[in-house]
């Protein structure tokens, strides 16, 4: 373990609900340090009760977001020097999300949206039947391909100022699962999904600001898989399908 | 003071997109009012176009080229975003529309001072 080389102080959120404000806590600053263990240190040596969320570490389960000096990243794989530029750190929660306490959101409104934008598989099989191919060079499935690395940390929803000034907007992370869903042959759900997608608060209320692929920690674009379903969603009207 | 969580390119470009059409939409009525005076009271509109001799008017009408060149090549760059295969260089794209308008502003100021 590198030896502590500094002191740095960190803001960092605390209250329940809407209620809150900026703590100072001084952390010891090391060398190879994420913002994730910043908050660890706070919680494990300075304040048992502070409230947040973190599972894998690796950035695999995208339960770790958090704001970071204004910005929405995933902590555990954010190093503090990277982000930190005249020593000031600010943690705050996740934007365009409830907060429950301290750092940890309540991601409801988040995966229900999900739902909403029937970003859910649609079977189109049976056990009885046969395994449907998936062709790895299939054009519709290199489409799919492009967005399936999701992992769900909400960076995107909370980057996202649509989202912010439109409670009803499905939001980057759904409307990609769609596009993916919709660019799926095993998913019989094609014509649900583009009537969920173009509804109100869907695809066309994006206004292509690119905050959600400009943040998405896994480096994927929602912004182009909601030109996808925009034009997807327009062919069917044109067709007189939606 | 814009937000850190806004501070990317490409909402640099809808922000001067926006920005662009409010103002362009605020200059249209004026516009029209000033061209009506042509028909209504050719003495005023001969009044205003010696008006719009003068060198800081001639900067504004750069501007508004400006705004309009922006507005109409930032434009493009949504509608080929939307309508279009997907291309890759967005932060590019919306820089080149800058840099064209820029040239179209700069080019009309050299003509017209």
């Amino acid at each position: 373990m590198n030896s502590p080389i500094k002191t740095r102080h960190v803001a960092v959120w605390r209250g329940e609900g809407e209620i809150g404000h900026f703590e100072t806590y001084d952390v010891p600053a090391y060398d190879n340090q994420t913002v994730l263990d910043v908050v660890s240190h706070i919680q494990h040596y300075i304040d048992p009760s502070l409230s947040y969320r973190f599972a894998c570490r690796v950035g695999m389960c995208g339960s770790c977001a958090m704001m970071v000096n204004g910005e929405p990243r995933w902590t555990c794989r954010t190093h503090v020097n990277k982000v930190v530029g005249q020593d000031v750190l600010e943690i705050a929660p996740l934007r365009n999300l409830p907060v429950i306490k301290d750092l940890a959101t309540n991601m409801d409104p988040f995966f229900e949206k999900w739902v909403k934008a029937e970003a859910v598989h649609h079977s189109s099989s049976s056990r009885d039947d046969d395994m449907t191919a998936v062709l790895p060079n299939d054009a519709e499935r290199k489409k799919a391909d492009a967005g399936i690395e999701c992992i769900n940390c909400a960076v995107c929803y909370a980057a996202c100022d649509t989202v912010a000034g439109n409670a009803d907007y499905l939001g980057p992370a759904a409307l990609q699962r769609a596009w993916t869903l919709y660019n799926d042959a095993r998913d019989a759900g094609k014509q649900t999904i583009l009537e969920a997608v173009s509804g109100v608060g869907g695809c066309h209320n994006c206004h292509a600001q690119g905050g959600c692929s400009h943040y998405c920690p896994s480096e994927l674009n929602p912004m182009q898989a909601i030109a996808g379903l925009k034009q997807a969603a327009t062919r069917a009207l044109l067709k007189g399908k939606l | 003071m814009i937000r850190p969580h806004r501070r990317h390119p490409l909402f640099l470009a809808f922000l001067l997109h926006r920005t662009s059409g409010i103002l362009l939409a605020l200059f249209l009525p004026v516009h029209f009012w000033v061209l009506s005076l042509a028909l209504t009271d050719a003495a005023a509109f001969d009044e205003f176009i010696r008006f719009t001799d003068l060198a800081v008017v001639k900067l504004a009408e750069g501007m508004l080229v400006f705004l309009l060149a922006v507005h109409i090549f930032g434009g493009l760059r949504l509608m080929a975003l939307e309508w279009l295969p997907w291309t890759a260089m967005q932060k590019q794209l919306a820089a080149g529309a800058i840099a064209l308008s820029c040239f179209v502003s700069i080019t009309f100021l050299l003509q017209v001072i």
